[in-house]
């Protein structure tokens, strides 16, 4: 398909597709480069469908800088290629790009540099570090008198990183409404279940309680996520939190919610199989 | 010092609306005159400093001039990786600004010292560290962070420093700043040292030891071309900070001096050692303990020459 220019609005079905297409894309560049990581890409694959592809993020491929943009800051960087490959389907860098990922010289390395490539906000891969430059460019909306929005994906086992509370107490106490932090909750970090390294649950009345608009939604349902974060500011005064359940791994019968999937790399047969799965032609 | 950062950073804020002042939960009244006439441009980050260099950057990522000013060992060790990666690794202009820096809060404890932070903000790449003397020279370090498009860190001592300059000097971040002409010993003075080291200087007079002084209050980038001529010209060159010898301007003179040919000059390094200090002390005790004394500079200088 080729790129699609703003605002998007799509079928339920067309995202499915799409949604599909780009895991199996995320499975043979992981293949192809021997880039870890994969289960938690296509954990929060639908997340990054919703936002580009289901109408919420204002931005124009064309026009990444665009002062006026909704910035999307994927603050779980090691999930970075399935950013990748969202900004590629929607048109912010040619498609060949995807075929140099984690290859020497290439603009997209297993985990972004700064202004690697159009569309990537932020340099990540150190977990914690999205929120608090998430709520500096949403102060920078409020001084500039800026309409735009702020979207902030994180994962479960970010929510471990002081800074990521830290930025929590703080964005509220600013009223900063027009900010939004997803939680690509899948329940799994590197080596652990998230709930047993770390109490984290309840997760949306952590967030309520620093002062949140906190919600839970599907996080592989993109219509249901694209209406939640369409829908930001939420009129409560308050940041949006929303709570995307998802599995790791989804999509894939033999990688989802198997943690081996965090480093493990798909053979030539895995490939295969999941392509079959997955419908891609 | 900090009344002048505060003076200073008001006056440029109601020039640039691009100034946006964070402080770390300190300054009580401080900024009051900011915030009455920069409305919507003074944020209180609360006691969490990780959070605030990583909004700095957020902001200054979207045009804004964002400065960051907490107590020196919080807004450096605490949040050394939001500085390294949310700042540097983008490049952005933030300025952070560490007021009681050195042994100025001696008496709070060593968790309230701060004698390690130049020299670990100095490994980063595209980080400035500046240590001005005294309050015109805060004034000018201010003004010239402002203007500078890369991350720059500042540190200041408290309140009531002597006051070297008569008036604002020319400041330039990696030019020093020449305050005594000699030509048999070289002070290099980084930040509130200043003083004792011209009382050094004098006190080597007395002794008819030649002695020039310069205020080198940008520890990185170092002023390499005034190197080159301190390390041809004189035959004891010493560095004086209220700062471990380890990575400060001594660890950084040294490291540039290590690649010159032999002989070169001696060189001396003054400055805290590398321990914590335990005792109970003010800053001028505190400063003696570690012979960061006029007198003790000159004798060991005088000791120095004479083996």
């Amino acid at each position: 398909m080729s790129a699609l220019p703003m605002p998007v609005a799509i079928s339920p079905a067309e995202l499915q597709r799409l949604s599909r297409r780009i895991r199996y894309k995320l499975i043979e560049m992981s293949h192809r480069s021997g880039a870890p990581h994969l289960g938690s890409a296509m954990s929060c694959t639908d997340i990054l469908v919703a936002a580009y592809f289901g109408g919420v993020v204002q931005i124009d491929p064309k026009q990444p800088q665009d002062p006026e943009r909704d910035r999307f800051i994927l603050s779980k960087g090691h999930a970075a290629s399935a950013l990748y490959v969202t900004l590629a389907e929607r048109g912010f860098f040619p498609r060949e790009w995807l075929e140099t990922f984690a290859t020497h010289g290439s603009p997209l390395a297993e985990q972004p540099a700064p202004n690697c490539a159009p569309g990537v906000e932020l340099a990540t891969g150190s977990l914690g570090h999205g929120l608090p430059v998430g709520v500096g460019a949403a102060l920078a909306a409020r001084i500039h008198q800026r309409d735009y929005r702020v979207f902030v994906v994180m994962s479960d086992g970010e929510c471990n990183e002081g800074s990521v509370w830290e930025a929590a107490m703080f964005a509220p106490a600013c009223r900063l409404d027009r900010l939004c932090v997803v939680v690509d909750y899948n329940k799994w970090q590197a080596t652990g279940r998230s709930n047993d390294v770390m109490s984290l649950a309840p997760l949306v009345k952590k967030w309520e309680a620093f002062g949140w608009s906190a919600t839970e939604v599907d996080g592989h349902d993109v219509a249901g996520l694209a209406a939640k974060m369409s829908r930001v500011p939420d009129g409560t005064g308050q940041p949006v939190a929303i709570i995307a359940h998802t599995v790791k791994g989804k999509g894939v019968s033999f990688m989802e919610d198997d943690n081996n999937w965090h480093y493990r790399i798909p053979k030539a047969a895995e490939v295969a199989a999941a392509r079959k799965e997955l419908g891609v032609e | 010092m900090r009344n002048a950062f505060a003076q200073q950073i008001t006056a440029l804020g109601k020039q640039d609306p691009r100034v946006v002042l964070l402080s770390g939960d300190i300054g009580n009244r401080l900024f009051d005159e900011f915030k009455a006439t920069c409305p919507g441009r003074f944020y209180n980050c609360g006691v969490a400093e990780a959070n605030m260099i990583g909004v700095a950057a957020g902001l200054a990522m979207n045009g804004l001039r964002p400065v960051c000013y907490t107590i020196a060992p919080f807004v450096t060790y605490r949040c050394m990786e939001q500085i390294r990666v949310d700042v540097c690794y983008h490049d952005v202009p933030v300025t952070i600004v560490g007021t009681g820096a050195g042994l100025a809060y001696a008496s709070l404890g060593a968790t309230h010292h701060s004698c390690e932070e130049m020299g670990m903000l100095r490994l980063l790449p595209g980080m400035s560290v500046l240590a001005p003397a005294d309050e015109w020279e805060v004034r000018a370090a201010v003004k010239a962070a402002l203007r500078h498009p890369h991350p720059v860190y500042i540190r200041l001592g408290k309140k009531g420093e002597p006051v070297v300059h008569t008036a604002e000097p020319e400041f330039r971040i990696g030019r020093a700043i020449p305050m005594r002409s000699g030509d048999a010993v070289c002070l290099l003075a980084a930040g509130t040292v200043l003083p004792m080291s011209i009382l050094a200087a004098d006190i080597l007079g007395q002794r008819n030891v030649s002695t020039a002084v310069y205020s080198v209050h940008s520890i990185k980038p170092l002023d390499t071309e005034l190197m080159a001529a301190v390390f041809a010209r004189f035959k004891l060159v010493a560095t004086v900070e209220e700062h471990s010898v380890l990575g400060g301007l001594g660890g950084a003179v040294a490291e540039w001096a290590g690649e010159l040919p032999s002989p070169r000059p001696r060189h001396l390094r003054f400055g805290t050692g590398d321990e914590f200090l335990h005792e109970t002390c003010e800053q001028e005790e505190a400063r003696a303990h570690f012979g960061l004394t006029a007198v003790a500079i000159a004798d060991r200088i005088s000791r120095s020459l004479a083996s």
